[in-house]
């Protein structure tokens, strides 16, 4: 079969094609915001419109199917925000909880829409794993629109949204209206979500928002070209993925996309240049268990080894300045090491190493010292 | 040293609490124009909060601040901000001009992009901290000094009357600190007001002017020589100057 | 026992066994691990099942755990390189392990009872009619007796390491300290979910799982403080949402595990607006009081500070107090009365001035917040 000859096959590429670009960009933002998950608990919670909007209207139109997703999409992540803010139960949790809560709620409107003597319910189901050979002209059409505008605006506020991942405590000094642009990089972020469940699915679809934004970090260390890298990666993997399960039979759309995307991902995470796995693992050779150890904790290991009486007996953050090189955050050092339970707080600014602390230096000196003879 | 009669800033009555909790008590403040000011205190005094609050970043429940005489508006390019390190992803995908040319971006206004005019200011700021030849050098691979030098960088470029700056010298090397302690002389000499949360009394006398003794409460503020002794210090810190004083001790024995 | 009882059941049970291991998950803010094992480990079910045939084989069983254990082997192993964060991580691992499960469900087992809709979605509607029968002799529905040893397991793990756990949760560099060993605790932990997680699925399927392992726990955890008590209520919500949601699914005769999801959501809700200490409607009352108050608090404070100042007349006069605080007038005027009412301040004559009643509640105020 030929990409540019077969028709159905044309819509369906370019519908993917675009659901790639927007998630795979907009994606990117979430990333570096730390908001993963976010997709995840966004698409699931865009079944229950779907179904709302089928059971109030009996109409599969892709418009108003992607109105009602957005919205309770939108829905779920306000609840996310009131409820992390306004209760001590934690962002994960919430997040979870509105996944899974929505989606139960989309799945018992499924059930009352199955009970309904009409058979135009059928198809629904397709919003779970993603059919890419279901797609329709004007389906297409309207989610090249959606994705398209959510690329424009992201354009146009380009610099607004760099500063509201990297420095949002910066932008809101020089007056900038910074919870405005986070609703709005969010409602971006709802609106490309939307416009890849009927190709994806809802339970996949949040691969397609962290993958390629993953695989796109490894290659650049700076923001543009990620951004276009993921977009690329995401337009790649939707193509491949969408025209590989519209030709094989029974070859789910959304988990197809997922595994080209997937293999993307380890492949960047092996090969990327300079911080690669296989290159990091060719510069240190084999002494990366040893290295790993932070020279902070030898420091303290050491200083530990003068008073052997007292395994608590303190040393000062500023005497481990000293011995560090000019520079080093300390106190993140020991934050990070505390975190590990190697090293723990005696007194005020004053540490020391926990047993397990001291085990890990001695294995690293033994590991060393085998090294080099 | 310029001195205006309308001093730079005036905190007046500033309260701030986190869920009913006060972190700071009913500060009063005046900073003359040209001053370099230390705020200093002990850990959890609110020091942060108090810069954060005169700039309007953390909400407050009471009390008022003026700027050369009116009542503060975020966004008038007044203040800038230089704020702690360790707050930021410093792995996010982004050189250092691209970092530095972000204090453009309030003269910019919305949907503009910087150009090469707002480059070229970004490129004299990296001059002015020794950081000209590392403008494309992604920030995830600085050293914590460089990292406080680009952030100063990026406050210059705003060119405010008014500089706050949060622990800059928290965890940077000597070089870069003779550096940053250059620039804020400099800015002085120029008229310009700095206030600086700072954490390392010994070096109050010689960087500041004057010195707001902060725990909760304004304990004492004015110029170094008047201020900053040892009954205040007591007053501030507690017992703890005692623990300050050996740290400082141990250090400089190396 | 009819088969809607033996569904009411099966649901109590399952939701019970769930909210245990849940429990531990909110608290060490590790949920969304939860919705990652249970769609990671399809493949190792679907892997066992291609070799037994059987989907009630105990090795299904361990072949899910199997894998739960290897998703957050992967998922660690990924944050450990450093190079991608801990939610993306996440976010990579389970989707890919799901797709593979998908693929060889719909490539290779399409023409059994393995199908991707019931993984995902579950139908306890179904679970009667697997019957556990020793020697002609039945003795109900299999996946109550499945999930009952699931449910006793949880139960008996987490009292045997009832304080492991407990200070693993709290702190997990103390727990490191005193010779625990809190990756082992952690692996534990993850395979008691895996192990809910496939015991589980085949009832409410793989979503629905999550809701039963995050939103009982966090319900509790708005409404007890201590360690014991969270655990024991988000076990009673847990069962008080099966019972909601089966009756509400009888009544409008739809999907019954996407309606106990719901009923635990509605469940959640309720305590989140109406919980006696930590819900919104406490929350306000308590502000309102407490705004007051702590606006008294401040008026003295204000007060006490320029007494003796020059500016005192200034500062303390009635008719400019709202100025300096930076208060709105009326709310000035009646911070100033219900100082008044409670005796700690007086007027003489335009200065209000705190009185020792006010000025030792100022002192307090301070010193209690500073010292």
């Amino acid at each position: 079969m030929d990409l540019f000859s077969d028709y159905t096959l044309r819509v369906v590429a370019l519908g993917s094609g675009v659901l790639g670009a927007a998630a795979g960009a907009l994606g990117s933002f979430a990333y570096l915001r730390r908001q993963s998950l976010v997709g995840d608990a966004l698409s699931h919670a865009a079944l229950p419109g779907i179904a709302l909007v089928f059971l109030l209207t009996g109409s599969k139109a892709p418009l108003p199917i992607m109105m009602g997703a957005a919205l309770t999409g939108w829905i779920a992540t306000l609840l996310i925000r009131a409820v992390v803010r306004r209760s001590r139960v934690p962002y994960d949790s919430a997040l979870g909880m509105a996944l899974a809560v929505f989606f139960g709620i989309g799945l018992v409107l499924l059930t009352l829409i199955q009970k309904r003597p009409d058979a135009a319910q059928a198809g629904l189901e397709s919003f779970l794993f993603g059919q890419a050979a279901s797609l329709l002209r004007e389906d297409v059409i309207v989610m090249s629109v959606l994705g398209g505008a959510c690329l424009v605006i992201l354009g146009l506020l380009w610099k607004e949204f760099k500063l509201l991942s990297f420095d949002s405590e910066f932008g809101d000094s020089i007056g900038w209206p910074m919870r405005r642009f986070d609703g709005l990089c969010t409602l971006l972020l709802v609106v490309a979500v939307v416009t890849g469940l009927r190709t994806v699915g809802v339970v996949l679809m949040s691969a397609m928002v962290v993958a390629p934004a993953a695989a796109a970090r490894q290659l650049t260390d700076r923001l543009a070209p990620m951004v276009g890298l993921a977009a690329a990666i995401g337009v790649f993997s939707g193509v491949t993925g969408a025209v590989l399960s519209s030709m094989v039979p029974r070859l789910p759309t959304g988990p197809t996309i997922v595994l080209v995307l997937s293999t993307i991902v380890v492949m960047s995470l092996v090969l990327a240049p300079d911080r690669g796995l296989l290159w990091r693992w060719v510069k240190l050779g084999r002494l990366q268990p040893a290295a790993a150890l932070d020279p902070v904790l030898m420091h303290l290991y050491a200083l530990a080894q003068q008073h052997p009486d007292d395994p608590d007996h303190g040393h000062g953050v500023g005497v481990l300045r000293t011995m560090s090189p000019a520079g080093a955050d300390i106190e993140r050092v020991l934050d990070d090491l505390s975190n590990r339970g190697l090293v723990h707080s005696v007194g005020h600014d004053l540490w020391a190493p926990t047993p397990i602390g001291r085990r890990e230096a001695e294995r690293s000196i033994e590991a060393q010292s085998k090294v080099a003879s | 040293m310029v001195v205006d009669q309308t001093p730079a800033m005036e905190v007046e009555d500033l309260t701030v609490a986190y869920s009913d909790q006060p972190v700071l008590w009913d500060i009063d403040l005046t900073v003359p124009a040209g001053d370099k000011m230390a705020i200093v205190g002990p850990n959890g005094a609110g020091k942060s909060t108090l810069i954060k609050a005169a700039m309007g970043l953390v909400p407050s429940v009471a009390g008022e601040v003026r700027v050369f005489g009116r009542r503060f508006a975020k966004g008038n390019g007044e203040i800038a901000y230089v704020p702690q390190r360790s707050s930021l992803e410093w792995d996010f995908p982004t050189d250092v001009l691209d970092v530095v040319t972000m204090g453009t971006y309030g003269g910019l206004g919305w949907f503009r992009r910087p150009g090469n005019a707002e480059r070229d200011r970004a490129r004299a700021a990296l001059e002015e901290v020794t950081m000209a030849a590392f403008e494309h050098r992604p920030i995830a691979q600085l050293s914590g000094g460089q990292q406080q030098r680009v952030l100063l960088a990026r406050a210059l470029v705003q060119e405010a009357p008014i500089l706050m700056l949060d622990e800059p010298f928290q965890g940077v090397d000597a070089p870069t600190e003779r550096a940053i302690v250059a620039v804020l002389d400099r800015l002085s000499d120029e008229g310009k007001t700095v206030i600086v949360v700072h954490h390392d009394l010994q070096t109050v006398p010689e960087y500041f002017d004057s010195v707001l003794l902060l725990n909760v409460r304004a304990i004492e503020s004015g110029s170094v020589a008047d201020v900053f002794t040892e009954d205040n210090l007591r007053l501030t810190f507690g017992g703890r100057v005692g623990v300050l004083a050996q740290l400082a001790a141990t250090v400089s024995e190396g | 026992m009819t088969p809607e009882l033996e569904i009411l059941a099966i649901a109590i049970v399952t939701a019970v066994a769930a909210s245990l291991p849940g429990t531990y998950l909110v608290l060490r803010r590790t949920a969304m691990v939860s919705d990652a094992i249970s769609h990671a480990i399809l493949p190792g079910i679907v892997v066992a099942f291609f070799f037994t045939r059987d989907l009630t084989s105990p090795l299904l069983l361990l072949a899910a755990a199997l894998t739960g254990v290897l998703t957050v082997v992967l998922i660690e192993a990924l944050i450990s390189s450093r190079l991608v964060p801990e939610d993306a991580s996440i976010g990579i691992v389970f989707p890919a392990l799901f797709s593979i499960g998908v693929i060889l469900i719909s490539r290779g087992a399409s023409d059994v009872h393995l199908d991707t809709d019931a993984v995902l979605l579950g139908e306890l509607a179904f679970a009667p009619f697997h019957r556990l029968t020793v020697g002609g002799v039945d003795l109900g529905p299999a996946a109550l007796w499945s999930m009952g040893a699931i449910l006793v397991v949880n139960l008996a793990l987490i009292l045997l390491a009832w304080k492991e756990l407990k200070l693993a949760t709290v702190d997990a560099g103390l727990a490191a300290l005193l010779g625990f060993q809190p990756l082992m605790i952690h692996y534990g932990l993850m395979t008691m979910v895996s192990v809910t997680a496939v015991g589980a699925f085949d009832a409410v399927g793989s979503i629905l799982v999550v809701a039963l392992m995050i939103a009982p726990p966090a319900t509790a955890y708005l409404l007890a403080e201590r360690l014991g008590l969270v655990i024991g209520l988000s076990a009673v919500v847990a069962a008080a949402g099966a019972v909601l949601g089966w009756a509400g699914a009888l009544a409008l005769d739809v999907s019954i595990a996407g309606a106990i999801a719901t009923a635990s959501g509605l469940l959640f809700a309720v305590a989140f607006l109406l919980a006696p200490r930590r819900g919104l409607v406490a929350q306000a009352r308590r502000r309102s009081g407490q705004r007051l108050d702590f606006a008294v608090r401040m008026l003295l404070v204000h007060l006490l500070h320029h007494e003796d100042m020059p500016e005192a007349a200034e500062e303390c006069r009635e008719e400019g107090l709202h100025r300096h605080l930076g208060w709105r007038e009326a709310w000035t005027r009646r911070v100033i009365g219900k100082a008044e009412s409670r005796a700690l301040i007086a007027r003489r004559g335009e200065l209000v001035l705190p009185t020792e009643a006010g000025r030792h509640l100022a002192d307090d105020a301070v010193i209690g917040f500073s010292g």
